[in-house]
């Protein structure tokens, strides 16, 4: 199946995702929450598209006050911890991208006022790459980038 | 959908730790079915809040290359034992569950 068919195919299924996503929370969930899912970014092919979609901005300001713990090698791609802490004040929002992925944007976290600094998950990852994690404080963006060695893809497989 | 969530939430020095297990399948939507060839598709939680008493603390947006049965951690300050938590879930094809525990 070509490329161009694959991507046709994968917009016709999230469409028609969406379309029940939005009858059924009409009748279990009356929140606009769902409206808020970031599909653009979610669907952006490449890193600054996924940023500029999410954030209204792809620049992006290293840090060394953002730690990412991920495994140096992952024996198997479609499950790779991580978890993102960082000692920025005023942190709204913290983002892990995987570099490489088919969609770059694996995840973004919203934190409540109360709500400390620091998230960790699993993730996929397709191949060997670069998962960098975001966080927005204030009007910027801070980033940090960790390489992890994929042995086994977790997509595709 | 019953059941899917595990929840553990403790205060340890005034922030409490949540720790939260959930079963989904997460479908990328580029995995071929071994058998049928026909490519599977995409079914993953896109949602997940968490509300501690009422407020929320944490909203996670997530696309489908977050890892099958995802584990979900992250800490917030105010919260105290008996408490109620809840979470609540949302995936692309409009399923979704939720759970209220007390933090322990």
């Amino acid at each position: 199946m070509s490329n161009m068919k694959r991507r046709t195919f994968l917009k016709g299924t999230l469409a028609a995702g969406a379309a029940g996503m939005a009858v059924s929370a009409g009748l279990l969930t009356p929140r606009a929450v769902l409206a808020a899912w970031p599909t653009a970014a979610f669907e952006a092919k490449t890193v600054p598209d996924a940023l500029t979609s999410l954030m209204g901005s792809d620049k992006l300001d290293g840090s060394d006050k953002i730690t990412i713990k991920a495994p140096d090698i992952a024996e198997n791609g479609a499950v790779v911890p991580v978890s993102v802490e960082t000692s920025i004040e005023g942190v709204s929002s913290i983002s892990i991208i995987s570099e490489k992925n088919a969609s770059p944007l694996s995840a973004s976290f919203k934190l409540g006022s109360g709500t400390e600094a620091f998230v960790a998950t699993r993730i996929k990852l397709a191949k060997t790459m670069s998962v960098v994690a975001v966080v927005k404080s204030g009007d910027k963006l801070y980033s940090t980038g960790k390489e992890v060695k994929v042995t086994i893809g977790g997509c595709g497989g | 959908m019953a059941n899917s969530i595990k929840v553990r939430a403790k205060v340890t020095g005034g922030v409490t730790t949540v720790k939260a297990l959930i079963s989904h399948p997460m479908e990328t939507g580029l995995v071929k079915d071994k058998k049928t060839g026909e490519l599977i598709p995409a079914h993953f939680i896109q949602e997940v809040t968490c509300e501690h008493n009422g407020t929320n603390v944490l909203t996670a947006w997530w696309g489908a290359s977050i890892s099958k049965n995802p584990y979900l951690s992250f800490r917030f300050k105010g919260g105290k034992a008996g408490d109620t938590l809840k979470l609540h879930w949302v995936d692309n094809k409009g399923e979704s569950d939720s759970l209220e525990t007390k933090i322990a």
